[in-house]
């Protein structure tokens, strides 16, 4: 890098989605200060607006793809597939969050900058072309969801959920960056093509033990984050413990991001030595699905049946990262999507059911719903429908085309395990429906109130989110393949 | 002095940041005090940064110098966060076994 090196106009700009959001969440921490408790009420109107504000001009900014900051970042129909879904997340997380927080009475600005420098965090991750970038993404997106996870600093379980979390999160930092370190000392730089640039020399290959030990170590990292088997079991304590809408963003935000830093990783720079991680993945994806889906059939409380319903989910985009192909990149990029909408959907919903303290998440709760409130029920139905993968539904294509991979790179087996897992998964959704029609309300429930406006219109915007994946996948599918081409 | 080489070999960096990262997750599993356990992940960061600059030395860069004040930078934002939660546990349990802070075990 020269030493005069000032970042030019269109550098800025493909970064400028980013900034935006920095700056944004900075001005509604001073807000949080100096405004009035009535003019509090705007804070959320401002993160939502300028999250949509940062999405579009993520958009605009995908008009001009290429790299910033000396490589440093990538800017590509990759990295603006991932940055527009991460984006999306954020604002119906605080949709979601604005009457829990008023229910907890902890309302306050700084909930809403975290999740702003929380999703500032998880776009770096999709934008970098580069170990460290990757790293420093991975620390602002948790640095900001360690806080987000003990939100209620009086309840007991909050900080539980923020204490394991933080513990187990650096923990996997820690093994991740040793990995980079040492992928820096083999290959004698951190930059994904630079790296991908001496595998593919085979003129001075490095030592092949050595680089497959050090990609192990950033992968241990990654698939902390992700929570796949075996290191999963923070994921369903801290899904439990954390806010009903905190789950909601950490159980897609940060693993999307997770799952683009991974792809970036994966299908392009160790591209060359794919046939050293293709097994790893294999045996993770399998073990995934299966301690996902058989653990969750035996929970009663809902947050944490979810928890592991979203590790097996995780072992399901897992598969298509097995397949190592376009097709499987594609897969994965649509599988995180149609996730995000149904999992947001249903968190928003027990959310809504929980209400003031969380006292309401056991699966008996949900008892007589479809008489209680018709509406939330049947929404509620249509993201377990998606998450069994019923057709008409984001759930079914996400899995087709998953599966669909996997049949096209020849694994067989894995096609096999995955199809038999979702059977299995299809109980326990299947058990929280006819829970919800078949049972009539305990006596002496006290009334559920009507949905705030803001769940409402997360509820409306993700139900159709998976109809519409589930009925024009073409939609979505077609802009995740031009993204993958970027990469493989 | 005669039986010490005249300068340390860089080997000799690299197996001392692996015994300190071996060190730091050994803690980190086996401790049952949460501050001693936050300790062994300092640890761990500490001998990723011997790792780049050793790396940085052999390859006659100052990017890995430069890596291992970003890590430092984010392991000390890292340690103010997580203080902090240490905190409010100790606050509400008086307690920093970490064994008693499991109350959502099936």
């Amino acid at each position: 890098m020269p030493g005069n090196y000032m970042p030019s106009a269109a550098e800025l700009f493909r970064f400028s989605p980013e900034l935006l959001l920095t700056a944004a969440g900075t001005l509604l921490m001073i807000f949080e200060a100096i405004t009035s408790p009535k003019q509090k009420r705007s804070l959320p109107v401002f993160a939502f607006l300028s999250l949509l504000a940062a999405l579009a001009l993520a958009v605009a900014a995908s008009s001009d793809p290429g790299p910033a900051f000396n490589r440093m970042l990538q800017v590509d129909g990759f990295a603006t597939f991932f940055r527009v879904l991460v984006m999306a997340i954020g604002a119906v997380t605080i949709l979601i969050s604005t009457n829990y927080l008023k229910q907890a009475e902890h309302e306050g600005g700084e909930f809403y900058s975290l999740v702003l420098f929380s999703v500032v965090g998880q776009c770096l991750m999709a934008t970098a072309n580069e170990l460290i970038m990757i790293f420093i993404g991975i620390e602002v997106s948790s640095i900001a969801t360690y806080v987000l996870a003990g939100y209620l600093r009086d309840d007991k379980r909050n900080n539980e959920a923020a204490l394991k979390y933080f513990l187990l999160g650096s923990f996997a930092t820690a093994f991740l960056l040793y990995g980079v370190a040492w992928i820096y000392g083999t290959t004698g730089t951190t930059n994904l093509s630079g790296v991908r640039g001496v595998l593919l020399d085979p003129q001075n290959a490095p030592n092949a033990i050595l680089i497959s030990v050090a990609l192990g170590l950033v992968l241990v990292g990654l698939l902390f984050k992700v929570s796949a088997v075996p290191f999963q079991s923070w994921a369903p304590d801290v899904y439990q413990g954390a806010p009903a809408p905190v789950t909601a963003f950490m159980a897609t935000g940060p693993k999307a991001a997770a799952f683009a830093a991974f792809l970036r990783i994966t299908m392009w720079a160790f591209e060359p030595v794919k046939n050293h991680w293709i097994p790893v993945l294999w045996f993770t994806a399998i073990a995934t699905m299966i301690v996902g889906n058989f653990a969750a059939l035996r929970q009663s409380n809902v947050k944490r049946l979810l928890a592991y319903s979203s590790i097996a989910h995780a072992g399901y985009v897992l598969v298509a990262l097995t397949a190592a192909s376009k097709t499987g990149t594609e897969a994965a990029m649509f599988y995180m999507v149609s996730y995000a909408a149904m999992n947001l959907g249903a968190f928003a919903v027990i959310a809504h059911v929980a209400r003031k303290g969380e006292r309401r998440v056991e699966i008996d709760d949900f008892a007589g719903l479809g008489n209680r409130q018709p509406l939330t029920a049947a929404i509620f139905t249509v993201f377990l429908l998606s998450l069994i993968g019923v057709p008409l539904t984001g759930g079914f294509f996400a899995k087709f085309y998953v599966f669909k991979a996997a049949l096209d790179s020849q694994l067989i087996a894995l096609t096999i395990v995955g199809l038999l897992n979702s059977a299995v998964a299809a109980f326990y959704y299947l058990r929280l429906i006819v829970i919800m029609y078949m049972q009539p309300a305990p006596e002496g429930v006290d009334t559920l109130p009507e949905p705030s406006l803001g769940i409402r219109t997360a509820l409306v915007a993700c139900s159709l989110a998976t109809v519409v994946l589930g009925v024009f996948p073409s939609l979505v599918l077609d802009i995740a393949g031009r993204g993958a081409s970027f990469i493989r | 002095m005669d039986f010490l080489p005249a300068t340390v070999p860089l080997s000799w960096f690299l197996i001392l940041s692996a015994i300190l990262f071996t060190l730091g997750v050994a803690g980190f599993l086996l401790r049952r005090n949460i501050i001693t356990v936050f300790m062994s992940i300092e640890l761990m960061l500490n001998a990723v940064n011997l790792t780049f600059v050793t790396f940085s030395y052999r390859l006659k860069q100052v990017d890995g110098h430069i890596f291992s004040f970003f890590v430092m930078v984010v392991a000390a934002a890292e340690a103010a966060v997580g203080l902090a939660i240490i905190l409010t546990v100790y606050k509400n349990r008086s307690t920093l076994e970490i064994d008693d802070v499991s109350s959502m075990k099936l």
